[in-house]
């Protein structure tokens, strides 16, 4: 596929990896922000092919991860009201809630559909007058143009059986709190790509200069990410501090200016809460007053108690880049994909997962196998 | 979730049902209606990024081939197969 094939040639990306190995003379610690990056990290082993100086550490970029567990409570009580089609991304689907995930609110006969795009879900409205449609609008700033689309639309034509449960947060926020942590260790970050797509890169310069952190705007294909590293680094080496965009390809500095009128047209900034983090001020959005007929939470108001993560689970230290996912004692024993104990071992950007799914476990100093591949 | 596939624009529908504007985008053989509210300035040909149905960035196609430049200029491929001959 153009654009994305030439990305993960092997010549070039051990070439750049190689441009890595020969600027490195220190450690140095880095995160990604998002969790399609993670994800290209562990399966295609790219931190082998980093010198052992260069630790990367995965960070709170996967939206399914942080949606705490009483929005996904409150979802699976919307979904089981009678007359509703509950509408999501697919990967929703399998987070476990406090007592069942959206798949298993589905077994038990509530109407739950997977779409692909938001404007399904209005679609789906359109066809169904007589039904009661909900979306789980969950993401971070890469989806709320489409989401905003879809509330937009709705509105203008009228579709009063259309709504959305909103869930929406926001990448810098949340990156201010992991550097102001006690126990933070990033020294850089590569910004998710795709949310600078949107909202441009302007807003990473404040962090950067504050927290004397280099923020370089990154891709998502290998190439791209030891891109984004070799500048980090570089940076790093030589003491500076500032944002850079490695994605150029797909990211202006100002960002979408069309998305992200459309976004403050629909949403405010909120205060959320992020699962496994906490609430962070300023660091989502909801419906702004003017849609408060579409937001599903006034539409079906109901007491949501608040849920309780599993006490073994240490997602939000996963989630901070503080630990490695197999630093936990749970991993791939007590918790995996068929039955997490948190939701980055669901979604399919989650660390956890990833490690599980493509991680390799090391036998005197070799990779030998993924841990998935070789069972407990 | 935040995954965008870049596709080129075959056609485009100016007065589409959800949106204004729409465009028929292929994805190396796939081919999906996709919103272009959000990249007017995309034409017929231009490769766009889609996100859960909607264009939100023209692949700037000059910027996308950098890197190899950077890469040949730093010349090291050649210096890898000579020092290194397995």
């Amino acid at each position: 596929m153009k654009f994305l094939d030439e990305y993960r040639d092997c010549e070039a990306v051990q070439k750049m990896a190689q441009t890595i190995r020969r600027s490195t003379t220190r450690p140095w610690t880095l995160m990604e922000v998002c969790g399609g990056q993670t994800h290209t990290i562990v399966k295609t082993g790219l931190q082998d092919l980093l010198p052992e100086a260069v630790t990367l550490v995965h960070g709170p970029g996967c939206p399914v991860c942080v949606t705490p567990i009483a929005m996904i409570d409150r979802a699976v009580a919307i979904a089981g009201r009678p007359a509703v089609i509950f509408c999501s991304f697919g990967d929703m689907l399998r987070v476990p809630g406090s007592s069942q995930s959206l798949f298993d609110a589905k077994a038990l006969g509530a109407d739950v559909r997977i779409v692909y795009s938001p404007l399904d879900a209005l679609n789906l409205a359109r066809a169904n007058p007589d039904r009661e449609v909900v979306f789980f609008a969950v993401g971070f700033e890469t989806t709320a143009p489409a989401n905003a689309m879809a509330v937009w639309e709705a509105k203008r034509q009228n579709v009063s059986n259309f709504s959305m449960l909103v869930s929406h947060v926001l990448v810098p926020p949340a990156m201010e709190t992991i550097l102001s942590s006690a126990d933070c260790r990033v020294q850089a970050f590569l910004a998710a790509g795709h949310v600078c797509m949107v909202m441009g890169f302007e807003e990473y310069v404040p962090i950067s200069r504050k927290y004397r952190v280099p923020v370089i705007v990154t891709g998502f294909e290998p190439l791209d990410l030891l891109e984004g590293i070799q500048m980090a680094i570089a940076q790093l080496e030589s003491g500076r501090a500032e944002v850079e965009n490695q994605y150029a390809r797909a990211v202006r500095r100002p960002g979408n200016h069309a998305a992200q009128e459309r976004i403050s047209d629909v949403f405010e900034v909120t205060r959320r809460t992020w699962r496994g983090i906490g609430e962070i001020p300023a660091s989502g959005l909801r419906l702004r007053e003017t849609y408060y007929r579409f937001d599903a939470e006034l539409r079906f108001p109901m007491e949501i108690r608040d849920a309780e993560e599993s006490p073994e689970c240490i997602s939000g230290l996963v989630l901070q880049g503080i630990r490695k996912p197999y630093e936990c004692p749970a991993f791939a024993a007590r918790c995996t994909p068929d039955t997490p104990l948190g939701a980055p071992m669901v979604s399919s950007e989650g660390a956890c997962a990833a490690y599980f799914h493509f991680g390799r476990r090391i036998q005197d100093g070799n990779p030998v196998v993924s841990i998935a591949a070789a069972g407990d | 979730m935040c995954l965008a596939v870049p596709g080129k624009i075959v056609s485009i529908i100016e007065d589409g049902n959800l949106g204004l504007r729409r465009g028929r985008v292929d994805f190396s053989g796939i081919r999906k209606d996709v919103c272009l509210d959000y990249t007017a300035e995309a034409r017929v040909g231009d490769y766009v990024l889609v996100h859960v149905g909607f264009a939100l960035t023209v692949v700037d196609e000059e910027e996308a081939y950098r890197v190899f430049e950077a890469l040949r200029e730093l010349d090291q491929l050649d210096e890898l197969k000579v020092s290194a001959p397995q």
